[in-house]
């Protein structure tokens, strides 16, 4: 099945109006010595019911969330996701279409993404936004890069307690421009300010904090916010997006730049992408920003309307000299999430806020009544938590798979963390008390 | 009539999604969180129902142009045919719904299908290993740089500088200053290549990569690929493949066959996945066999019967991202490879080039293929007789008499019911046109798009206003961009503060 409409007769056509009896004619130009002597090596062609059939058979092989009642998070979440959204997104003027390089047919696109800016602002309480990045954990490095250009400095501290594939991919991005990176323990769930203290140093650009933090829990970002701020660098947050409903924004904390995944604002987990990452920060950043920006303008007749703008930042006005490589980014995945806080809206978010409060804590409390588990740390949380297992987390995790549960993660799968006995247990507004108590049953056959 | 904000559309007390009461014991907030971490002021988001969002977003859609309703020659962004069938296996909730930090025993038809869409890749590629990780083009290119950092850091010595032709897409230089090394630009010469004399004076032990794109940027094919791959690798430098087009080479020849030691794909442009607006891509990255250890971890592999992701390879250059990589594009991908088959990835690359050059011949007398002699601003044509691959560039300096540059012809061309081609890019060819049919172009839609490219240039000699004053039907006129470059425009909520 290819998806080419022309036929051999309309190809002959063609051949013949430029005067070539072939389209090996056009292909003198590639030399014999490179070219391939045979079909490539690939399983031959599917027909559309084929394909069907064969991808459906690999997609029942996962054991995904529809069949499962899943506990699994650690920077993404089975959370509910309107059905309007896909509607919407999946439309072609949408779907199909490319960057708005052409901004009198592009608006729609433009226009979602000003409207996207002003949400993450609302959501981040910082002055702005750009349009997109890859995912938190790019978006996140990208702030180190932007903290490092604005200070001068050369120094990017990680608190341990976020994710660790943020932490990687900050200390993958800083390797060939020479940051160093230090990334400070977190033994008791959280960055202890004294500790920060003695680790900055006036050549530190930016400190990295996750709120609430890879674990779940919240940091002192109170403590935190001075002790940075005291050192002359820059805080950057990394943040979930729902979380903001009932938590205190990085704007308000006094955060320079906030960042985060925002797969859980109306994206599916699709194993991993695509989603979004979210970039904000103070306006006096903005000529420093990665990725596309969208601005307001009006049109020759005095109309509204909306273009690419700040492109003297961009790759392809700038070159060597651009704040950042991004390119192509994640704008369907944006509009996504911008269609979810529209319809979310102001309340809904609280709400769902709330649900995830309420439910994780409930199953916190029921599993910490276990015999043989506890809390891991003693500070407050959100959405997840971790406990400590009476049985290597690993096991529990493979053997509730079998009674439908995904229980978590084993957090002995991330040896830099060094807690190998902790299960990181997630619960969203979408997990019911059944599955919450079929859970805790489930875990309770260990203790 | 433009559509108004959301923002604008918002009414207290409106919902527009509805979610259940809570089924557990409820307590205050205050009691889970410390006060002073309590959000002071909820955020400002819109209070719309269901009906304002559906029709907001609707409305919304109307204003853009899209591939599904006519062609989109975007030069270089191989706009083609986004297969519907591929959107239905991305949503099967058995991979949308599929967790990335569930143990590998659960995710075994994902781990199955990122294993053999690797494999599939590297195949096309020519090469050994392939990483699945990277979000988009320039994120593979940057991905690919630090893959040859690598490689020469474990040679002892990480050397400075990556050679890049003037031609090159502006990702490329940005990539390279991100990980730290120099850009060296080479001149592209008369015949719109790279000099490979040029190539080895500028070469030198310094030098980490050449990066190039074959066909390049101009639609021409490199022919002395090979003599430039020696030349590379016998400075010890590494040779990279931007995949950008790809489209024009899928089973006739491959990346490793001419000597390229690693390449980036877009799946996004060759393998079809939507381009979203702007995104999400996803831009693998293809390495020969002694690059393998320095792919980003994890990597997908098969143990007898069974997949897993391998973390257990001490000279990765690390993670690049969150996650296994754009999983949904991978699907969507790995359905178009399994519907195209060997023969049709090769019927592909034979009528995007067959499209590409029935469009350039038939318009080459109103729009000629030019190329800037290097360091003049003298033009000199490319030969007729050689031909495009996948796209071309024209030039436009003959309608400069009538004061009508590209970007008049590239708006009026929207009056016309096409998306424009690429302009002002390779920056070689003075006002440029990039051209890039893709296979999915019947010869009637080429030739609808042919007519008015031919009636436009009638309209540059005969009224040059209608032109420059173009576009004239679209939802809006040509806008002011220099007005949108301020803080107070980059946001509703920034416009709020100031009014406070």
């Amino acid at each position: 099945m290819t998806y080419i409409p022309n036929t051999d007769a309309d190809r002959r056509a063609m051949m013949e109006a430029i005067g070539i009896g072939s389209v090996e004619e056009l292909l003198t130009v590639v030399p014999d010595d490179v070219r391939l002597d045979g079909p490539l090596d690939l399983p031959s062609a599917l027909s559309e019911l084929e394909l069907h059939d064969t991808m459906g058979e690999m997609a029942a092989r996962n054991g995904s969330a529809d069949r499962m009642a899943s506990f699994v998070g650690g920077g993404m979440y089975d959370h509910f996701v309107p059905s309007a959204i896909g509607h919407l997104a999946g439309r072609s003027e949408f779907l199909t279409s490319y960057t708005p390089y052409q901004p009198e047919v592009s608006q729609g696109t433009l226009q979602g993404i000003y409207e996207f800016q002003t949400m993450i602002c609302e959501l981040t309480g910082l002055e702005v936004a750009n349009a997109s990045m890859y995912d938190g954990a790019s978006a996140t490095a990208e702030a180190a890069m932007l903290a490092r250009s604005a200070t001068g400095r050369d120094r990017v501290i990680l608190a341990g307690s976020v994710h660790p594939h943020y932490v990687e991919t900050v200390r993958t991005y800083a390797h060939g421009p020479g940051i160093e990176v230090e990334t400070l323990p977190c033994p008791n769930g959280a960055l202890d300010p004294d500790l920060l203290a003695s680790a900055l140093t006036d050549d530190t650009a930016c400190v990295i904090v996750q709120h609430p933090n890879f674990y779940g829990c919240l940091e002192s970002m109170r403590d935190l916010e001075r002790v940075v701020h005291g050192a002359g660098a820059l805080l950057v947050m990394a943040v979930d997006p729902i979380s903001l409903g009932v938590i205190e924004s990085p704007g308000a904390y006094g955060a320079d730049i906030a960042v985060g995944e925002g797969q859980s604002m109306g994206n599916q987990v699709s194993y991993g992408g695509p989603a979004l990452g979210f970039f904000a920060a103070r306006d006096r950043f903005v000529r420093r920003m990665p990725g596309r920006i969208a601005g307001q303008t009006v049109d020759q007749a005095q109309r509204r309307g909306f273009v690419l703008t700040l492109q003297a930042r961009e790759q392809h006005i700038r070159r060597d000299k651009a704040t950042s490589n991004i390119c192509t980014s994640q704008q369907l995945n944006a509009l996504m999430a911008t269609i979810y806080l529209s319809l979310i809206g102001k309340e809904g978010l609280k709400q769902v806020a709330e649900l995830c409060l309420h439910k994780s804590h409930y199953a916190a409390a029921r599993i910490a009544d276990l015999q043989g588990y506890e809390l891991a740390f003693d500070r407050p949380f959100f959405k997840e938590f971790v406990v400590r297992t009476p049985a290597a987390p690993g096991e529990i995790v493979t053997r509730l798979a079998d009674d439908g549960l995904l229980a978590g993660i084993d957090l002995g799968r991330f040896p830099s963390l060094k807690i190998e006995d902790g299960l990181l247990i997630a619960v969203t507004e979408r997990r019911t008390r059944a599955q919450i108590d079929r859970l805790v049953e489930a875990l309770g056959r260990f203790s | 009539m433009s559509e108004p904000l959301i923002f604008e559309l918002s009414s207290p007390g409106r919902r527009g999604v509805s979610l259940p009461a809570p089924d557990v014991p409820v307590k205050p907030v205050s009691s889970y969180l410390p006060d002073a971490d309590l959000r002071a002021t909820p955020p400002g988001l819109p209070e719309v129902s269901e009906v304002d969002v559906v029709r907001h977003y609707t409305r919304l859609s109307t204003l853009n142009y899209h591939p599904d309703r006519a062609m989109y020659p975007l030069g270089s962004c191989t706009i083609k045919h986004n297969p519907k069938v591929n959107e239905d296996m991305a949503a099967l909730p058995g991979f949308a719904r599929l967790h990335p930090m569930q143990q590998d025993e659960t995710c075994q038809g994902g781990l199955q299908l990122m294993y053999e869409l690797s494999r599939d890749l590297a195949e096309i590629a020519g090469l050994e290993g392939v990483t699945l990780q990277p979000a988009a083009g320039a994120h593979g290119e940057l991905t690919g740089l630090m893959i040859m950092r690598a490689y020469h850091e474990a040679h002892g010595h990480a050397r400075r500088k990556v050679i890049i032709p003037d031609s090159a897409h502006g990702t490329n230089p940005a990539s390279v200053t991100l990980v730290g090394y120099e850009t060296v630009q080479i001149p592209t010469n008369a015949q719109g290549l790279v000099d490979t004399g040029q190539l080895a004076e500028l070469i030198d032990g310094e030098t980490a990569a050449f990066m190039l794109t074959n066909p390049n940027t101009l639609g021409l094919f490199e022919s002395e690929i090979r003599t430039i791959a020696d030349i590379v690798h016998d400075a010890g430098a590494l040779l990279y493949m931007d995949g950008a087009n790809l489209n024009a080479v899928l089973g006739i020849t491959r990346p490793g066959d001419m000597g390229f030691d690693v390449v980036h794909f877009n799946l996004h442009k060759t393998f079809s996945t939507p381009h979203g607006g702007g995104g999400p891509g996803a831009g693998p990255v293809g390495v020969r066999s002694d690059l393998v250890r320095f792919l980003p971890t994890p990597v997908p592999v098969k143990d007898g019967d069974a997949y897993r992701f391998d973390y257990d390879r001490p000279d990765s250059i690390g993670r690049v991202r969150g996650f296994g990589g754009s999983f949904g594009m991978m699907v969507r991908a790995y359905a178009y490879i399994r519907a195209n088959g060997p023969d049709g990835l090769r019927q592909v690359s034979e009528n995007a080039i067959l499209n590409a050059n029935y469009i350039m011949r038939r318009l080459e007398k109103c729009y000629p293929r030019t190329v800037l002699v290097h360091g003049t601003q003298n033009e000199t044509p490319i030969p007729a007789e050689v031909p495009c691959q996948h796209e071309f560039v024209a030039s436009g300096t003959r309608f400069r008499e009538h004061g009508v540059r590209m970007l008049d012809i590239a708006k009026r061309l929207l009056d016309y019911g096409f998306y424009a081609p690429t302009i002002y890019f390779p920056l070689i060819v003075p006002e440029a046109a990039m051209v890039e049919p893709t296979e999915t172009e019947s010869k009637e839609s080429i030739d609808r798009f042919i007519d008015a490219m031919t009636a436009i240039a009638e309209e540059v000699e005969n009224d040059p206003d209608l032109v420059r004053n173009a576009p004239h039907t679209t939802p809006v006129g040509r806008l002011d961009e220099a007005r949108a470059a301020h803080p107070k425009t980059l946001n509703l909520r920034y416009r709020k503060s100031l009014a406070e």
